[in-house]
């Protein structure tokens, strides 16, 4: 944990975020006209499916998991970019669903994002210090064009550019750059909470590795929370405290990060570290990774998992796994609750059934 | 099919140039790039983006958009130069010598023809074979690549699979005429870990299998670090940096290198703050003078900022630095 966050009192010491049970589904049926005439069914895309975590003050949870697992539906349902279907998000213990739209203004202000796309999420006709002042005009947080102004030549400051790049437009700077305007934007309301979507996956690595420091250093000044997506487990590793997992619009593992890397419980878990592309080049043998993530508009019945699972077996088939306490952190998997499961990266799984 | 010379590079590439004419002068893209690839070799070539990896090797298949042109250098493929040949000659040859994968599948893909009717096509194209002995072939094909349910698949449209798979079809359908040379530019960057894990398998087997030689561009140091014999580090243009992987990664010689590995977090590497190379590759139109690296190189010296290094041999490899000059190694 951070100085800054262990500076606040310790009756704020609740979670900063939890979401019990968050859900959001997509109706992605064909239009009624098809449907009538063609015998379509409804469709319902679980995109997110009952999910349930907290975050403490000053620490960074971080999800990971495949395209299409629902990291960026929770990052939006967080945000309020999307309404959830069920399921509760409250900040610093009061439940959002529950608040008036002006009593919620003030609270959103605490809240912002930065997109993986540091292209498409800055208007390209505004100049950077219109971009970065716009959430500080919109919360009316600074009275006074100068005052505003002299905000902006701070948070450019802090960001790593220089107060005269407010007068430029987004297109005269790289892809870095535009992420760091990004993160000054976000900055510029004082929140104590950043959604960060894949800030940094469409970097090169070493523009990556300024990012990563900056917002590191950033955390660690103004004591702010994170919520952290990204596919690259090694940046998950280097940024988070806590990680979790998902597959199929649910958590199947939940757990410190250095113990989920060195201990990963969940079969899923274990093929995702499995898969990484080994940059030490130690030689370990890899065990092959099987099949590719289900369609979820048709999920498999029991464990979602269960398809591409050396251990699955008829229980898995039929009664879907809850994410329960180990020793170690959450799993939601019936042969770890079982203790059928060879210790992580000693014992090879059994060759899959073909 | 012609059988290679014992001890001949497949691929050799001198001093390779790409320019763009623009209104305010002569932008240089790829500036003296020399390499080569062994048959059954893999050379991984890695680099931020717009260090000219892509143009590199889009100048060897011949695929430089005008009024982009190759303008100095040769391009040797199995003893043949190929990069004066015109454009039908050279249509020729690729595809029937050298297969291309790019990064996104879809630009490889016609959305409106089945997968079947594109490899049919292409086989027919480059070898002398019946259709009826070409979908023989293109099925067996998409086995190769690890596509189950090949018979039935293969009369299904792009849109129906998923992007993994849809990758594994461009790998399969620049296969299709048994090619010396792939080109894989950024092959799994838009894929998954667990699918690209299956992607760098296929490549390797297909390498090991087939004696085909392998250039595979990626900003992807883990996908180098599993796939590639040797691997050439680019930056503004040309190698600054070229060796065994083992070499490349394990003990850099290049400061650009040295800052490239740094920066890279690694499971089970615990740093509070990752190395972190200051600043910005330059763009195209303000290239500095000497070597293109000073303004961010932590070791530059005097003779940086006047002269440009050209590649110096070292051990196993080259790698295009001052530091490394007249036998030093890497001390001033
Ligand atoms: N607005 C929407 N309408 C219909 N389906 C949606 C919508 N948004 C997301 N989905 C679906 O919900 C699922 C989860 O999507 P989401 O964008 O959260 O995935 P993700 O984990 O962020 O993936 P990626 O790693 O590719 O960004 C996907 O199947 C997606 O197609
Ligand atoms: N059609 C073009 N016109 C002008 N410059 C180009 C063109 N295509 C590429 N370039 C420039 O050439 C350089 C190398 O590009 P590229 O080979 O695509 O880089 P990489 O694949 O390493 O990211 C970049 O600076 C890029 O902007
Ligand atoms: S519940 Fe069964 S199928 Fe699912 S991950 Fe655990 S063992 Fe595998
Ligand atoms: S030549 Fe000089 S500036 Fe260039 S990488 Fe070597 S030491 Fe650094
Ligand atoms: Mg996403
Ligand atoms: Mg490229």
């Amino acid at each position: 944990m951070s100085e800054a966050a262990r500076a606040v009192p310790a009756a704020a010491n609740g979670p900063l975020l939890a979401v019990r049970d968050l859900a959001r589904y997509f109706d992605v049926s064909r239009p009624l006209l098809n449907r009538l005439i063609e015998g379509d069914r409804r469709q319902i895309l679980k995109a997110v499916d009952g999910v349930s975590f907290a975050i403490a003050r000053g620490q960074t949870l971080s999800l990971v998991g495949e395209s299409g697992c629902g990291k960026s539906t929770v990052a939006r349902l967080i945000v309020g970019l999307y309404t959830p279907t069920r399921g509760t998000i409250d900040f610093e213990g009061v439940d959002l669903a529950g608040l008036s739209r002006t009593a919620l203004a003030p609270i959103r202000r605490r809240f912002q994002m930065i997109f993986q796309d540091p292209y498409a999420s800055l208007n390209p006709r505004w100049r950077v210090a219109d971009i970065i002042a716009e959430p500080i005009r919109a919360h009316g947080l600074i009275a006074g064009a100068d005052a505003v102004r002299l905000r902006v030549d701070e948070l450019l400051r802090h960001v790593g550019l220089a107060p005269n790049d407010g007068d430029k437009y987004p297109h005269e700077f790289s892809g870095g750059q535009r992420q760091r305007i990004s993160i000054a934007r976000a900055l510029s309301s004082n929140p104590d909470f950043l959604v960060c979507d894949e800030p940094t996956s469409a970097l090169d690595v070493s523009v990556q590795a300024q990012i990563l420091n900056l917002m590191k250093a950033l955390q660690r000044e103004f004591g702010l929370t994170y919520l952290f997506i990204s596919h690259n487990l090694a940046v998950v590793y280097y940024v988070s405290d806590r990680v979790g997992v998902m597959y199929l619009g649910r958590l199947v593992e939940l757990a410190e990060a250095k113990t989920l890397f060195a201990r990963p419980q969940h079969p899923y878990t274990r093929m995702l570290l499995d898969a990484i592309p080994d940059l030490e080049m130690s030689g370990r043998a890899r065990i092959p990774v099987a099949g590719e993530v289900p369609n979820p508009l048709a999920p498999p019945t029991g464990c979602a998992f269960h398809p591409r699972c050396p251990w699955a077996n008829e229980r898995c088939r039929s009664e879907r796994p809850e994410l329960k306490a180990t020793p170690t952190g959450a799993a939601a998997c019936h042969a770890v609750e079982e203790r059928r499961l060879p210790d992580a990266r000693v014992v090879a799984p059994p060759a899959l059934p073909s | 099919m012609t059988s290679p010379r014992a001890n001949r590079p497949l691929l050799e590439v001198d001093g390779l140039r790409v320019e763009f004419p623009t209104r305010r002068g002569t932008l240089v893209a790829v500036d003296g790039v020399s390499f080569h690839i062994d048959p059954g070799e893999v050379l991984g070539v890695v680099g931020e983006s717009g260090a000219g990896k892509s143009l590199t090797g889009a100048a060897i298949i011949g695929l430089i958009e005008p009024p982009g042109r190759i303008a100095g250098g040769r391009v040797t493929l199995d003893g043949r130069r190929i990069d004066d040949l015109p454009y039908e000659e050279m249509r020729r040859i690729r595809g029937r010598q050298i297969g291309a994968v790019f990064q996104d599948p879809l630009t490889s893909l016609n959305p409106l023809y089945t997968i079947g009717r594109q490899l049919v096509e292409t086989i027919c194209t480059h070898l002398d074979v019946t259709p009826q002995q070409a979908r023989a072939r293109a099925i067996t094909l998409l086995q190769e690549v690890g596509i189950t349910a090949a018979e039935r698949r293969i009369d299904h449209y792009p849109h129906q699979f998923s992007g993994g798979m849809r990758q594994r079809v461009v790998i399969a359908l620049a296969l299709c005429a048994n090619p010396r040379l792939i080109i894989a530019d950024e092959p799994t960057t838009a894929l998954d870990v667990s699918i690209q894990a299956q992607i760098i398998a296929l490549l390797k087997k297909l390498c090991r299998e087939h004696g085909a030689a392998v250039m595979l561009v990626t900003h992807d140091m883990g996908v180098i670090a599993e796939t590639a014999d040797r691997v050439a580090v680019m930056y503004a243009g040309r190698i600054a940096e070229i060796g065994p992987v083992r070499d490349v990664i394990k003990r850099p010689k290049h400061p650009y290198t040295i800052g490239l590995m740094g920066s890279i977090p690694t499971i089970g590497r615990n740093v509070e703050r990752l190395t972190q190379i200051d600043g910005a590759m330059p763009r195209l139109d303000a290239i500095p003078p000497g070597c293109a690296f000073n303004p961010r190189c932590p070791k530059a010296f005097d003779r940086c900022r006047g002269e440009r290094p050209e590649a110096m041999a070292i051990e196993h490899g080259q790698v295009a630095c001052w530091l490394y000059a007249n036998g030093r190694m890497g001390e001033r």
